[in-house]
């Protein structure tokens, strides 16, 4: 099979979306000609003009409250977002307006949006450019959160959310966007809320969400080499998420860690942990581990920023204590 | 700091060949700082990127000199030369660009976000336009604190279309704040010409909440020096807040990776600024024409300066990094007074 970057992935999703459908359209900073920073959109301004390909001014607050008018009124935006921290700009358009316009109405109005923006650390771009806050939009009912763990995923899952009737954000790693991975010519779609079985194993689940899916599946080479058999689940998305292929890991296991890019304080890691905790309890064998990103703002200087985030070597030391019986932290 | 003094009497600093020479030097500074960030940059020796501010000189000197280090500056992503200009210390700041531990910041910050309050400068921020409130609070707490301290809101062209920048320059208009917003207008935000992204005139949209707007030609140093000069003297008094549309450009791209951009901006048209705006050229040309100093002056001027700045990375490249142990210092700091009030509560 062919192999596209992550960017290309993304860039092919809403190309054939945009074609398929008319009411899809674009907006954000710098997302026609300049095809964003990341130049993932490159092109399409190209294909599809500036009357779908919309540049605007610095106004995030106001273009994605534009998008929501719009896709109550008969579009399906794809609100593009620099960067994941300037969610907090827009939190009142996202999660006030989007979020409840459905169920306010009595499922009267939908907001088929989308909003692409990304996550993750070690770019070296300080703490307003790292962040990773997908938690705090999956705390919001009504937002789906979808977060692709490679090319693959990106497509699938754009395509799937730009069909979505409900407002839905993806999160892309933006240090992912140079990867390959092996995509299909054909379409197809990744359903929301279905987990993928990266890596099958017995005596650990290793749930890793984006980027931490990539360190999960190193962690479980490395552990292979201890005799350690991990399974990793990447859940794709967090809302909706595949409880049932979670757990019927952990039960198989008996043991797990959830890792996210996220602070692990109030995050992921800790609701994923506690489904477990509490659906899965008399098949553990150790506590449910979290490993997120430090409760710091992420750091500008390399010498800190790596401590920051989970590594394989981390992973893989906390998945050998559980195994060994050994987690006295936590007992 | 005769200029600094001259401002708080607010009075030209006219024929004086010591401040003309302090504001040449600060905007050679600049230039020179950046020259070697882009040469860290480009040799990778800096971590993560940065954006430059060469062409633009003239508007954080001639602001900044007529501020004295009890008045504020909050500044930008493209933040170097505000922070040069308000005083700043090369050392410090290229350790900081290299993520070492004697940086402004001890490496937590980088180049977007260098903070120096000992010169006022309450930091240069990655958020556009996310200053504007901290500028216009900065400006609340000098009237409510009874002191004649005066902040100035640097920000760009794009960032006028931040919906923040209304709240605070109608809150700023309604209380008389001492508050100065200072937009560069380097004719670009990213990779768009400001005429796509801002619709009317800017001057107008600060008229509106019934500010006085200045324009002025943000390469001539003593335009931006005398400008500034008079409105900070009003706006100790309280005639303020004021804002000043400064025309200007960015001689790098948007940040430093940003080299192929001929599809958004023609190479004809930097030349053309290069060579007919450039600030520093033209003030070193004005103060010899003057008889202020020799060409060979300036000459010299400009080598110590390079000199400078090339032994501050030197020691900023062989400085240390930050202790591990440092990543989870700084999240909060102490209260002390705080907690001798609740000790004293349960004694
Ligand atoms: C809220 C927010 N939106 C978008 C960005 C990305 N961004 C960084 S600089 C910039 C352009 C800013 O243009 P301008 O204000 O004119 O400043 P200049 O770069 O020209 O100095 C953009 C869009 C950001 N940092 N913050
Ligand atoms: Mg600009």
């Amino acid at each position: 099979m062919r192999e596209i970057t992550l960017s290309k992935a993304v860039n092919e999703a809403i190309a054939e979306e945009m074609r398929r459908d008319p009411t899809v359209f674009l907006i954000g900073e710098d997302v026609a000609e300049a095809g964003t920073p990341f130049k993932v959109l490159a092109g399409l301004v190209e294909e599809f003009g500036t009357k779908r390909v919309i540049d605007t001014p610095i106004s995030e607050p106001g273009f994605t409250g534009m998008a929501v008018g719009a896709a109550l009124t008969g579009s399906r935006p794809i609100v593009d977002l620099m960067f994941g921290d300037f969610i907090f700009l827009i939190m009142d358009q996202l999660c006030n307006q989007a979020a409840k316009a459905c169920y306010m109405s009595g499922g009267k109005l939908n907001v088929p949006l989308v909003l692409r923006t990304n996550l993750g650390a070690t770019r070296r771009s300080a703490a307003q450019h790292s962040q990773s806050l997908h938690a705090l939009v999956a705390h919001i009912p009504g937002l789906k959160v979808a977060m692709p763990s490679s090319a693959y995923e990106a497509k699938g899952l754009m395509k799937t959310a730009i069909r979505d009737n409900n407002p839905v954000v993806i999160f892309e790693d933006k240090l992912m966007y140079q990867d390959k991975a092996p995509v299909p010519e054909e379409e197809y779609l990744i359903p929301f809320g279905k987990a993928n079985i990266k890596r099958e194993g017995t005596d650990i689940t290793l749930i890793g969400t984006s980027s931490m899916v990539q360190v999960a599946e190193k962690a479980a080479a490395l552990l292979e080499k201890d005799g350690i058999s991990a399974e990793v689940i990447d859940p794709r998305t967090i809302v909706p998420l595949d409880e049932e292929t979670i757990l019927a890991s952990v039960r198989k296991t008996s043991r797990a860690i959830v890792i996210d890019e996220g602070h692990q304080s109030y995050g992921v890691t800790g609701e994923i942990a506690s489904r477990i905790s509490e659906k899965a309890f008399y098949h553990l064998d150790a506590p449910v581990l979290r490993m997120g990103a430090m409760d710091v703002p992420v750091p500008f200087s390399p010498a800190l920023e790596d401590l920051t985030v989970p590594t394989p070597e981390a992973v893989a030391e906390r998945a050998r204590q559980s195994v060994r019986g050994e987690l006295f932290d936590a007992a | 700091m005769a200029a600094k003094a001259a401002a708080k009497k607010g009075t030209a600093p006219k024929g004086n060949a010591e401040d003309y020479l302090r504001m040449y030097r600060q905007m050679v500074r600049i230039r020179a700082f950046e020259d070697n960030a882009n040469q860290l940059y480009l040799s990778a020796k800096m971590p993560g990127l940065t954006h430059m501010y060469s062409g633009q000189e003239a508007v954080a000197v001639g602001i900044c000199e007529a501020l004295t280090d009890d008045d504020k500056i909050t500044s930008t992503h493209r933040g170097h030369g505000h922070c040069v200009a308000k005083g700043a210390d090369f050392k410090a700041m290229f350790c900081e660009l290299l993520g070492k531990e004697e940086g402004y910041c001890r490496g937590k910050g980088g180049s977007m976000h260098i903070a120096d309050q000992s010169h006022g400068n309450l930091g240069a921020n990655a958020i556009v336009g996310g200053s504007m409130g901290i500028a216009t609070g900065a400006a609340l707490s000098a009237q409510l604190r009874g002191t004649d301290e005066v902040t100035v809101c640097f920000f760009g062209d794009g960032a006028t279309a931040q919906g923040l920048w209304y709240e605070v320059m109608n809150m700023a208009a309604l209380w008389k704040l001492p508050v100065i917003y200072a937009c560069e207008n380097n004719g670009y935000s990213e990779y768009t010409k400001t005429e796509e992204i801002a619709a009317g005139s800017l001057t107008a949209r600060a008229e509106a909440f019934g500010i006085e707007a200045h324009k002025v030609d943000g390469q001539d140093v003593l335009a931006v020096n005398e400008l500034t000069q008079k409105l900070v003297a009003r706006a100790r008094k309280g005639e303020g807040p004021f804002f000043i549309e400064l025309d200007t450009y960015r001689y790098h791209g948007h940040h430093v990776g940003d080299i192929n951009r001929e599809y958004y901006r023609a190479k004809d048209e930097e030349s053309e600024w290069k060579s007919t705006r450039d600030p520093i050229l033209n003030f070193g040309k004005w103060l010899t024409e003057q008889g202020v100093v020799s060409e060979d002056d300036l000459v010299a001027i400009n080598d110590e300066i390079r000199a400078d700045a090339e032994a501050a990375v030197a020691y900023a490249e062989a400085a240390r990094y930050p202790d591990a142990s440092e990543v989870d210092m700084h999240v909060y700091v102490d209260s002390p007074e705080l907690d001798a009030a609740l000790s004293k509560q349960s004694a």
